[in-house]
């Protein structure tokens, strides 16, 4: 029971973030309106991926410095779930996106190709090229130590690659989306007051919820590859 | 380095050179204007750099791998890899950029500012890809594999790098942002070194 508070805080945080992200007091902003209640939802799917990837990231370092097989699947758990962050951070952006920036006078596909140059969409879809091509290098190694030590090498260096660039280039490239001049939302001028009130929690929450999904998977994988592991 | 014995690949890479850029001027006619050149010219150069570089690790046998491994250390080997393949981009890039301004002319009006761009380009991308060569070399499917995992990676450079050279199509920048391109792009590249430096021995014991 003491170890599992911060689960019950993920519960707790999860439960406000929805009720009160949907029933609180917004501002309504002439573009926005009430959509901004996505904030709590698609900026916070953005928040826990970056986490979850930094974590294996650096769970893939240390499996360089041990050499031990459980930094390797921790490190590839996080990365699966990123990956599902990082998809259904799309799908919410794609509903806020049809109800702002899309033009309701033209047919969907049409506001399709200016959209897609969106370069935060872009870095985003670089993001998870990168940790697809991840899953495609350590399915084609068979040697389960091979496996770990190149797929941890391509890991810290995609990271070391990727992030400065979706740190740079939305400054280099005009764009629709929030935030120019840095991480959007997270300006504290940015954000309503009231919002805050349900954005911070929201955004430790779904990263809890996202961690508290992966350690299942990990003890799951840990189960399924005892063999090895113990061989060890 | 052992390359100098394998000569007809580096004849090769320069045909292909020379034989992608002969289908573009066919296929293209009467000239692009600058923006087409520029995007051509850019990716003409990531393939180049793909095949060129590509051949560094892959074509390594296991005796010989074994061999190096014998006689040097990871680091200085990898570091005479990426001087070699530093080497050869830019002798690549050269002709390159000699066979697009004979056969597709030169809408450039800043000819110098375009040569430094692309050989800081060529530079970035021959060194991410002698890194990416040594991870795709250790598992099967190499080729293909090279091309999924270097492309995600080569997009924001290459985005960069397209943007940086409309400078030299008189695209006028505000002041200091075309320094301070240049510098992200050298940064970029010392991080690759650094990088490939740590974590290529790590690769290397089989």
């Amino acid at each position: 029971m003491r170890r599992s508070w911060w689960k019950i805080a993920c519960v707790v945080l999860l439960v406000y973030t929805i009720v009160g992200g949907l029933l609180l007091p917004v501002p309504a902003l002439r573009q926005l309106q009430e959509t901004i209640r996505n904030l709590y939802f698609h900026v916070c799917m953005w928040m826990a991926m970056m986490t979850v990837f930094t974590v294996s990231v650096v769970n893939s370092i240390k499996y360089l410095r041990q050499l031990d097989l459980r930094r390797d699947i921790q490190a590839s758990e996080y990365a699966t779930t990123g990956v599902v962050l990082g998809l259904l951070g799309y799908a919410t952006g794609i509903i806020w996106a049809s109800y702002t920036w899309a033009d309701p006078n033209n047919p969907a596909y049409a506001s399709f190709g200016s959209i897609v140059r969106e370069p935060k969409l872009i870095g985003t879809a670089m993001a998870l090229l990168i940790y697809f091509a991840y899953f495609v290098l350590r399915s084609s190694i068979t040697d389960m130590d091979k496996k770990a030590r190149v797929s941890a090498v391509y890991n810290i260096f995609a990271y070391a690659m990727l992030f400065p660039s979706i740190w740079i280039i939305p400054r280099l490239v005009p764009s629709l989306h929030p935030g120019q001049e840095g991480n959007p939302a997270l300006n504290v001028n940015d954000v309503d007051a009231r919002m805050r009130l349900v954005f911070y929690p929201a955004i430790i929450g779904w990263t809890l919820l996202a961690v508290w999904i992966t350690s299942l998977n990990v003890r799951l994988a840990f189960i399924k590859e005892k063999n090895w592991l113990n061989a060890h | 380095m052992l390359e100098m014995r394998q000569q007809y690949s580096f004849y090769g890479v320069i045909l292909y050179v020379a034989s992608t850029i002969f289908v573009l001027f066919l296929t293209l006619g009467d000239g692009a204007d600058s923006v087409t050149w520029n995007a051509l010219f850019w990716v003409t150069q990531l393939f180049v750099c793909i095949n060129a570089v590509a051949k560094s690790f892959l074509q390594e046998s296991r005796g010989r791998m074994l061999y190096f491994y014998s006689i040097v250390n990871p680091a200085e080997y990898v570091t005479a890899k990426l001087l070699y393949n530093l080497v050869l981009m830019a002798i690549m890039n050269l002709v390159n950029l000699v066979l697009f301004t004979a056969f597709m002319g030169n809408p450039t009006s800043n000819t110098w500012a375009f040569i430094g761009i692309s050989f800081l380009g060529g530079m970035g991308l021959s060194l991410i890809f002698t890194m990416l060569a040594a991870i795709a070399s250790k598992a099967q499917q190499q080729a293909s594999l090279m091309a999924i995992l270097g492309f995600p990676l080569i997009i924001p450079q290459l985005l960069l790098l397209v943007r940086l050279s409309r400078y030299a199509f008189a695209e006028v920048f505000r002041e200091g942002v075309v320094m301070q391109v240049v510098l992200l792009l050298l940064a970029l590249d010392l991080a690759i070194v650094v990088l490939s430096v740590i974590l290529f021995p790590f690769l290397w014991k089989d």
